[in-house]
Protein backbone atom coordinates (compact mmCIF):
# COMPACT_ATOMS: atom_id res chain seq x y z
CA UNK A 1 0.00 0.00 0.00
CA UNK A 2 1.49 3.21 -1.05
CA UNK A 3 0.63 6.63 -0.52
CA UNK A 4 1.30 9.07 -3.49
CA UNK A 5 2.40 12.73 -4.04
CA UNK A 6 5.58 12.38 -4.07
CA UNK A 7 6.24 16.32 -4.80
CA UNK A 8 4.85 17.18 -1.28
CA UNK A 9 6.60 14.11 0.42
CA UNK A 10 10.10 15.46 -0.92
CA UNK A 11 9.86 18.81 0.30
CA UNK A 12 11.60 19.96 3.25
CA UNK A 13 9.87 22.51 5.36
CA UNK A 14 11.49 25.78 6.16
CA UNK A 15 12.52 26.69 9.27
CA UNK A 16 10.14 29.91 10.15
CA UNK A 17 13.43 31.84 11.12
CA UNK A 18 14.60 31.19 7.69
CA UNK A 19 11.71 32.60 5.92
CA UNK A 20 10.60 36.20 4.79
CA UNK A 21 7.31 37.26 6.33
CA UNK A 22 6.40 40.35 5.79
CA UNK A 23 4.72 41.65 9.60
CA UNK A 24 2.46 43.90 7.98
CA UNK A 25 0.89 40.92 6.21
CA UNK A 26 0.50 39.16 9.65
CA UNK A 27 -1.19 42.59 11.06
CA UNK A 28 -3.61 42.27 8.02
CA UNK A 29 -4.55 38.48 8.71
CA UNK A 30 -4.89 40.05 12.50
CA UNK A 31 -7.30 42.27 11.06
CA UNK A 32 -9.56 40.28 9.66
CA UNK A 33 -10.07 37.31 11.97
CA UNK A 34 -10.71 40.30 14.37
CA UNK A 35 -13.38 42.11 12.69
CA UNK A 36 -15.17 39.16 11.19
CA UNK A 37 -17.48 36.64 13.21
CA UNK A 38 -16.15 33.58 10.85
CA UNK A 39 -13.27 33.47 8.35
CA UNK A 40 -12.05 31.05 6.07
CA UNK A 41 -8.78 31.60 4.64
CA UNK A 42 -8.76 28.99 1.14
CA UNK A 43 -7.57 28.32 -1.92
CA UNK A 44 -10.02 29.51 -4.31
CA UNK A 45 -13.35 30.75 -3.23
CA UNK A 46 -16.88 29.64 -1.92
CA UNK A 47 -18.11 29.43 -5.73
CA UNK A 48 -15.26 27.77 -7.12
CA UNK A 49 -12.48 26.15 -4.80
CA UNK A 50 -9.10 25.79 -5.94
CA UNK A 51 -8.37 21.94 -3.93
CA UNK A 52 -10.78 19.73 -2.09
CA UNK A 53 -10.29 20.74 1.46
CA UNK A 54 -10.91 24.11 1.03
CA UNK A 55 -14.07 22.69 -1.17
CA UNK A 56 -15.23 20.42 1.94
CA UNK A 57 -14.67 23.34 4.13
CA UNK A 58 -17.17 25.48 2.35
CA UNK A 59 -19.17 22.50 1.95
CA UNK A 60 -19.38 22.31 5.70
CA UNK A 61 -19.91 26.12 6.47
CA UNK A 62 -22.91 26.22 3.95
CA UNK A 63 -24.25 23.39 5.93
CA UNK A 64 -24.25 24.82 8.98
CA UNK A 65 -25.45 28.24 7.37
CA UNK A 66 -23.49 30.78 8.97
CA UNK A 67 -22.09 33.82 7.60
CA UNK A 68 -18.52 34.03 7.16
CA UNK A 69 -15.92 35.92 5.31
CA UNK A 70 -13.58 33.85 2.85
CA UNK A 71 -9.90 34.44 1.34
CA UNK A 72 -8.70 33.55 -1.57
CA UNK A 73 -4.88 33.70 -0.56
CA UNK A 74 -4.13 32.19 -3.97
CA UNK A 75 -4.48 35.98 -5.00
CA UNK A 76 -1.89 37.05 -3.16
CA UNK A 77 1.59 35.22 -2.88
CA UNK A 78 2.47 36.80 0.48
CA UNK A 79 -0.92 35.90 2.13
CA UNK A 80 -0.89 32.43 1.26
CA UNK A 81 2.88 32.42 2.73
CA UNK A 82 2.15 34.21 6.01
CA UNK A 83 -1.25 32.48 6.38
CA UNK A 84 0.48 29.12 7.19
CA UNK A 85 2.92 31.23 9.96
CA UNK A 86 0.24 32.61 11.27
CA UNK A 87 -1.28 29.96 13.06
CA UNK A 88 1.70 27.80 12.94
CA UNK A 89 -0.55 25.54 10.42
CA UNK A 90 1.30 24.13 7.23
CA UNK A 91 -2.42 24.13 4.93
CA UNK A 92 -5.31 25.41 3.83
CA UNK A 93 -8.15 25.99 4.47
CA UNK A 94 -7.70 27.55 7.97
CA UNK A 95 -11.05 28.52 9.78
CA UNK A 96 -11.05 31.03 12.56
CA UNK A 97 -14.00 31.83 14.74
CA UNK A 98 -13.97 35.18 16.97
CA UNK A 99 -10.21 35.77 16.22
CA UNK A 100 -9.59 32.17 17.26
CA UNK A 101 -7.92 29.20 15.40
CA UNK A 102 -9.83 26.42 14.98
CA UNK A 103 -8.21 24.44 12.23
CA UNK A 104 -8.16 22.97 9.04
CA UNK A 105 -10.74 20.84 6.84
CA UNK A 106 -10.24 17.89 8.91
CA UNK A 107 -10.92 19.62 12.29
CA UNK A 108 -13.98 21.13 10.92
CA UNK A 109 -15.27 17.76 9.92
CA UNK A 110 -14.64 16.34 13.00
CA UNK A 111 -16.14 18.86 15.13
CA UNK A 112 -19.32 18.26 12.89
CA UNK A 113 -19.83 14.78 12.97
CA UNK A 114 -19.70 15.17 16.68
CA UNK A 115 -21.85 18.12 16.79
CA UNK A 116 -18.91 20.85 18.54
CA UNK A 117 -19.11 23.21 15.18
CA UNK A 118 -22.65 23.43 15.21
CA UNK A 119 -22.36 24.38 19.62
CA UNK A 120 -19.39 26.71 18.83
CA UNK A 121 -21.34 28.71 16.48
CA UNK A 122 -24.08 28.73 18.65
CA UNK A 123 -22.27 29.53 21.76
CA UNK A 124 -20.26 32.25 19.95
CA UNK A 125 -23.83 33.25 18.32
CA UNK A 126 -22.80 33.70 14.83
CA UNK A 127 -25.09 35.16 12.60
CA UNK A 128 -26.67 33.05 9.66
CA UNK A 129 -26.31 33.86 6.21
CA UNK A 130 -28.90 35.49 4.34
CA UNK A 131 -30.17 33.34 2.12
CA UNK B 1 5.81 8.14 -1.46
CA UNK B 2 5.29 6.96 1.77
CA UNK B 3 4.67 3.92 2.65
CA UNK B 4 1.54 3.27 4.80
CA UNK B 5 3.48 1.09 7.38
CA UNK B 6 5.79 4.00 7.75
CA UNK B 7 3.46 6.70 8.44
CA UNK B 8 1.53 4.06 11.17
CA UNK B 9 5.57 3.50 12.62
CA UNK B 10 6.24 7.44 12.85
CA UNK B 11 3.40 8.39 14.44
CA UNK B 12 3.59 5.52 17.41
CA UNK B 13 7.52 6.50 17.79
CA UNK B 14 6.19 10.30 18.18
CA UNK B 15 3.28 10.07 20.09
CA UNK B 16 3.45 7.00 22.94
CA UNK B 17 0.80 4.94 23.26
CA UNK B 18 -0.94 5.78 20.37
CA UNK B 19 -2.86 3.88 18.34
CA UNK B 20 -2.74 4.17 14.68
CA UNK B 21 -5.28 2.95 11.54
CA UNK B 22 -4.60 3.57 8.26
CA UNK B 23 -7.65 2.49 6.02
CA UNK B 24 -8.18 2.02 2.23
CA UNK B 25 -11.41 3.23 2.62
CA UNK B 26 -12.35 3.19 -1.03
CA UNK B 27 -10.12 0.48 -1.95
CA UNK B 28 -8.60 2.65 -4.62
CA UNK B 29 -5.39 3.55 -3.26
CA UNK B 30 -6.34 7.06 -3.47
CA UNK B 31 -8.39 7.51 -0.33
CA UNK B 32 -6.99 6.50 3.18
CA UNK B 33 -8.74 7.80 6.39
CA UNK B 34 -5.95 7.85 8.97
CA UNK B 35 -6.96 7.50 12.80
CA UNK B 36 -4.91 8.08 15.87
CA UNK B 37 -6.29 7.32 19.02
CA UNK B 38 -3.83 8.62 22.03
CA UNK B 39 -3.97 9.36 25.66
CA UNK B 40 -1.90 12.23 25.12
CA UNK B 41 -4.33 14.29 22.92
CA UNK B 42 -6.06 14.64 26.21
CA UNK B 43 -6.64 18.48 27.33
CA UNK B 44 -5.66 19.61 23.80
CA UNK B 45 -7.87 21.40 20.78
CA UNK B 46 -7.97 19.15 18.17
CA UNK B 47 -6.15 21.45 16.41
CA UNK B 48 -3.40 21.10 18.67
CA UNK B 49 -4.20 16.58 18.09
CA UNK B 50 -4.05 17.11 14.26
CA UNK B 51 -0.47 19.31 14.52
CA UNK B 52 0.89 16.70 16.56
CA UNK B 53 0.79 14.14 13.90
CA UNK B 54 1.51 16.61 11.39
CA UNK B 55 4.52 16.97 13.41
CA UNK B 56 5.02 13.31 13.85
CA UNK B 57 5.25 12.93 10.08
CA UNK B 58 7.69 15.34 10.23
CA UNK B 59 6.48 18.34 8.90
CA UNK B 60 5.69 16.50 5.27
CA UNK B 61 2.78 18.39 4.73
CA UNK B 62 1.16 20.73 2.29
CA UNK B 63 -2.10 18.77 1.94
CA UNK B 64 -0.44 16.80 5.07
CA UNK B 65 -0.85 13.50 2.99
CA UNK B 66 -3.17 14.11 0.03
CA UNK B 67 -6.21 11.96 0.01
CA UNK B 68 -5.84 10.95 3.70
CA UNK B 69 -8.42 12.17 6.22
CA UNK B 70 -7.40 12.26 9.72
CA UNK B 71 -9.19 11.69 12.80
CA UNK B 72 -7.74 11.82 16.26
CA UNK B 73 -9.71 10.36 19.26
CA UNK B 74 -8.48 10.71 22.61
CA UNK B 75 -8.13 7.77 24.72
CA UNK B 76 -7.18 6.39 28.55
CA UNK B 77 -3.79 5.70 28.89
CA UNK B 78 -4.71 1.72 29.76
CA UNK B 79 -7.12 1.59 26.90
CA UNK B 80 -5.79 -0.85 24.97
CA UNK B 81 -8.28 -1.60 22.16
Amino acid sequence: MILHNSQAMSTTPTPRAQRLIDPSVLDRIQGEVDSNHVVLFMNGTPVFPLCGPSAQAVQILGLLGVRYKSIDVTTDPSLRLAIRDFSDWPTLPQLYVLGHFIGGNDVMRQMLETGRLQELFAMCAIPMADY
Amino acid sequence: MMEAQEIIDLIKKEIPEAQVRLEDVRGDGNHYALTVKAPDFRGRSLADQHRMVFMALGGRVGGILPGVTLTTLVCAPQDKA
